[in-house]
């Protein structure tokens, strides 16, 4: 008879960190390929299509890009804040908090034209971080659990956000729930001709470099980490744990508050009810495939880019439901979990008898 | 000869290139009391883990009652009859005393068997003389009795085999002796015990064999005698000779730190009350208590983490209003803290982190908020030289690394801030003699500096070794502080529990 067991591992190879959400995500693929038979699909053709026509034109590249923006930034938002061990799952009202600001500000007739788009970018920064500093409040204060707060939050936003679309800021003449344009010159430039390559785009992929530096370079980055590896000797050694873990919150929801920023100035010029399809709850997934670094945030945001707008053309080309888009995200976050398992333990295969 | 209990054979365990066990021999016949005795990286815990089950040997086999068995976790571990008493508890601090005895038992049906574990408390009771309230809680529990109710849980399941791994570090003397009396009744019985230890004085008192390990391989194997003296046995496990630190007279200098009617607020904590201590340069100072009579909380005020309600804290002579640990590192207060793995160190990240915890704010480990990560491993990679700490390298994970270089690290820590005050609270505890010997000697160095060093301690031992004055603690207050000269066991032994000396 053979058993599997675990054994502790004492280091951890660096290679590791590429492979294994590499292995998670076939995996996923091999775990999902089930679906799709089941949905009366082929597999080659469907993965096929799921996977190639995102990335087949310069078009769909930009659109795969476009869709990775927002992700990359509520990714950059959950692998800041885990870190800290402050388990932020509120970056999806963060999020809408920062695409609020961001359209309330574009929105001003009396603002200097040149001051838009700037003033957009800080008001969402802020709307996001200040909304993320809630949970973190409560937490450092009077130890209230911050996964509950920051996801309730996320529904407070939320219909906030749609009393304000039916009231306020409903368009008088469609009478759709959507907010009023932002002008013209708040919309973020766009840096490739004839398509929808917005300035948002060229913001993420800035952003997780200098999260990144941040994280490994700066006091700061180093007392996130010491904070949350071991509170208490952080404390002993002089870091306040709860002005880190408020500095955190600020960062984290700034991060997403900037994806809510791109979405408006750069996509969609409003705020309309289904501008997130859960952006924020995918960037938790986005940023455990990453390993929670940073650099790596920028491949597993594009990874789901890809599953997301690939799901479509699958969908039309074979009748399989896009909702195995959805599917891949889930099954990927749990192949992910188990594959960090092997960073701390390896697999050993023992004949029971001669062990 | 009887069948023995447990033989182990030619155990070698390797990680990567380190060979941690190297061809282990190790046998226990019933009603044997077997010391384990070696340095920290010795490769005890290693011999002990494969035993129980943690690693799987690369090479050698293991018999139980002469039959060869596999043990791949716990599980088997147990289900063999071998139990371990770890030096960290597992219990769950929310539930009584019953209810942690009966997680994992088999109940009745679906109910648990309380009258029967009721019933089995009393006879351990009896028999090892182990006693415990099965009702009370066991957050309200001593250190003492959280460590019997572990020993209680291994012989609940059936143990035969008990492990204990330097069990007496969280004891007071008196509570060791109960414990060595529990674990002869065991023996007596038939049971095998191996004992794991650092204290040269307790395997002699306690053990029937013992068994040195040094660096992986088997230094001794001998049946405890009076004819064996300490310094041979110190020497198996140094393997080279080992003589006491000297301690020269030194000048005292001026006061550097002392504490006026310093009290504390309560809470859940120990209060401090109206607490007086002075402490110069040139002076070690002795704190003497039984655990939790306010060591802890006078640690944690000068430390800077636990606010003064009343009185005066003052530094170099300067009163400190406010206190944080980051204004008393800036005041050259040094700390060696108890929990060296949970309040020290951060045993996750890399070694060098560790080490710079408190300092990467300053120069030159940082500039404008920037760390400089060259600086760091300069710093790092000089202090593994200077204080002879084994570890794989600035980046290995610093919970890699064994007790005593984890107290190296620490101590190099503080040591290269060049410390007006070094307090250190229970230095040498799960330290071998020689780690123990390298630490006392770091404290000497910084009394002969001119330095101040507070020493707090439940080992009096190393207080009497090393102090030039003893102040002791009970219930928050300071009993009495007397020189070394005046201060002998018995009274400081009074003092400790409460009653002024005559």
């Amino acid at each position: 008879m053979i058993r599997l067991r675990l054994e502790q591992r004492a280091a951890t190879p660096a290679w590791f960190y590429v492979a294994l959400p590499v292995a998670a995500m076939l995996a996923t693929l091999l775990l999902c390929a089930g679906l799709v038979v089941l949905a009366g699909g082929d597999v080659i053709e469907a993965y096929g299509t799921l996977f190639l026509s995102p990335v087949a034109s310069r078009f769909a590249l930009v659109e795969t890009a476009v869709k990775a923006a927002p992700l990359i930034f509520t990714g950059l938002a959950v692998a800041i804040a885990f870190r800290a061990k402050f388990w932020n799952i509120g970056g999806e009202g963060q999020l809408l908090m920062g695409a609020m600001a961001a359209a309330f500000i574009g929105g001003r007739e009396g603002l200097p034209a040149v001051s838009l788009i700037p003033l957009m970018i800080l008001a969402g920064a802020l709307a996001g971080g200040i909304w993320a500093l809630v949970p973190a409040l409560l937490r450092t204060r009077y130890k209230v659990d911050e996964v509950v707060v920051s996801l309730l939050l996320n529904f407070i936003v939320f219909y906030g956000m749609m009393a304000l679309l039916d009231g306020v800021w409903k368009d008088p003449l469609s009478g759709y729930p959507d907010s009023p344009d932002i002008r013209e010159e708040a919309g973020f430039p766009i840096l490739l001709p004839r398509t929808r390559l917005h300035l948002g785009v060229g913001l993420a992929l800035i952003a997780a470099p200098l999260v990144f530096v941040l994280m490994r370079k700066t006091v700061l980055g180093f007392a996130i980490r010491a904070v949350g590896e071991n509170a208490q000797a952080a404390a002993y050694a002089g870091f306040s744990t709860a002005r880190v873990t408020m500095a955190t919150a600020l960062l984290s929801g700034a991060m997403a508050g900037l994806a809510g920023v791109g979405e408006v100035a750069g996509l969609h010029y409003q705020v309309m009810a289904g501008i997130s399809p859960g952006y924020g709850y995918t960037g938790i997934v986005i940023a455990m495939l990453a390993g929670l670094n940073p650099l790596g945030v920028v491949p597993a945001a594009f990874f789901f880019a890809i599953v997301i707008t690939g799901a479509e053309a699958m969908s039309r080309a074979t009748g399989i439901p896009v909702y195995l888009s959805d599917v891949i995200q889930g099954t990927a976050l749990i192949t992910m979990l188990i594959a960090l398992l092997f960073t701390r333990y390896r697999l050993r295969l023992k004949g029971v008898g001669h062990g | 000869m009887a069948q023995a209990l447990l033989e182990m054979r030619g155990i070698t365990k390797r990680f990567g290139a380190v060979v941690a066990n190297d061809r282990v021999d190790l046998s226990l016949l019933p009603g044997d009391i077997l010391g384990l005795l070696g340095e920290n990286g010795a490769g005890k815990t290693t011999l002990m883990n494969v035993l129980f089950g943690t690693y799987a040997p690369d090479e050698g086999t293991i018999a139980i009652d002469g039959k060869p068995v596999a043990i791949h976790s716990a599980a088997d571990a147990l289900a063999l009859g071998i139990g371990m008493v770890h030096q960290h508890f597992h219990l769950v601090p929310s539930m009584t005393v019953l209810e942690n005895l009966m997680i994992g038992l088999p109940g009745k049906g679906l109910r648990l068997d309380e009258a029967g574990a009721r019933a089995r408390l009393a006879d351990v009771k009896a028999r090892f003389g182990l006693g415990l309230d099965p009702d009370a809680l066991v957050s309200g529990l001593a250190i003492g009795e959280q460590q019997r109710l572990e020993i209680i849980k291994v012989l609940f399941r059936g143990a035969r085999i008990v492990i204990l791994d330097e069990p007496t570090a969280v004891l007071t003397p008196q509570e060791a002796e109960g414990l060595f009396a529990a674990l002869r009744a065991m023996a007596a019985e038939g049971f095998g015990v191996v004992f794991i230890s650092h204290k040269l004085h307790e395997i002699r008192s306690l053990t029937h064999k013992v068994t040195v390990l040094r660096q992986g391989r088997i230094a001794a194997s001998l049946a405890m005698s009076d004819a064996i003296t300490d310094r041979q046995l110190a020497e198996l496990m140094c393997g080279h000779e080992l003589t006491p630190p000297v301690k020269p007279a030194s000048e005292t200098g001026e006061v550097l730190l002392s504490l006026d009617g310093v009290s504390t607020a309560g809470g859940r904590r120990v209060r401090l009350r109206d607490v007086s201590l002075q402490v110069r340069g040139g002076e070690i100072l002795g704190i003497a208590g039984v655990s939790g009579n306010g060591q802890r909380e006078l640690a944690d005020v000068i430390a800077g983490m636990l606010p003064v309600a009343s009185g005066t804290l003052q530094v170099g002579g300067l009163a400190v209003r406010e206190t944080s640990p980051r204004v008393m590192q800036a005041l050259g207060i040094g700390r060696v803290p108890e929990d060296r793995m949970t309040t020290g160190l951060i045993t996750s990240l890399p070694l060098s982190d560790s080490m710079v915890l408190p300092l990467v704010a300053k120069k030159p480990f940082s500039r404008f908020g920037f760390i400089d990560h060259g600086a760091i491993r300069r710093f790092v990679t000089e202090q593994i030289t200077a204080f002879g700490i084994r570890a794989a390298g600035p980046d290995a994970r610093t919970g890699t690394l064994s007790g005593g270089n984890l107290q190296k690290a620490l101590l190099a820590r503080e040591l290269s801030q060049d410390p007006r005050v070094l307090l250190a609270a229970q230095p040498i505890r799960g330290l071998d003699v020689g780690a123990a010997r390298f630490v006392h000697e770091q404290f000497l160095a910084l009394r002969a500096a001119g330095r101040a060093v507070i020493v707090i301690s439940e080992d009096l031992e190393e207080l009497f070794q090393i102090s030039d004055r003893i102040a002791v603690f009970f219930e928050g207050r300071v009993m009495d502080v007397l020189p070394i000269a005046q201060a002998s066991v018995a009274r400081i032994g009074l003092l400790m529990s409460g009653q002024e000396a005559a």
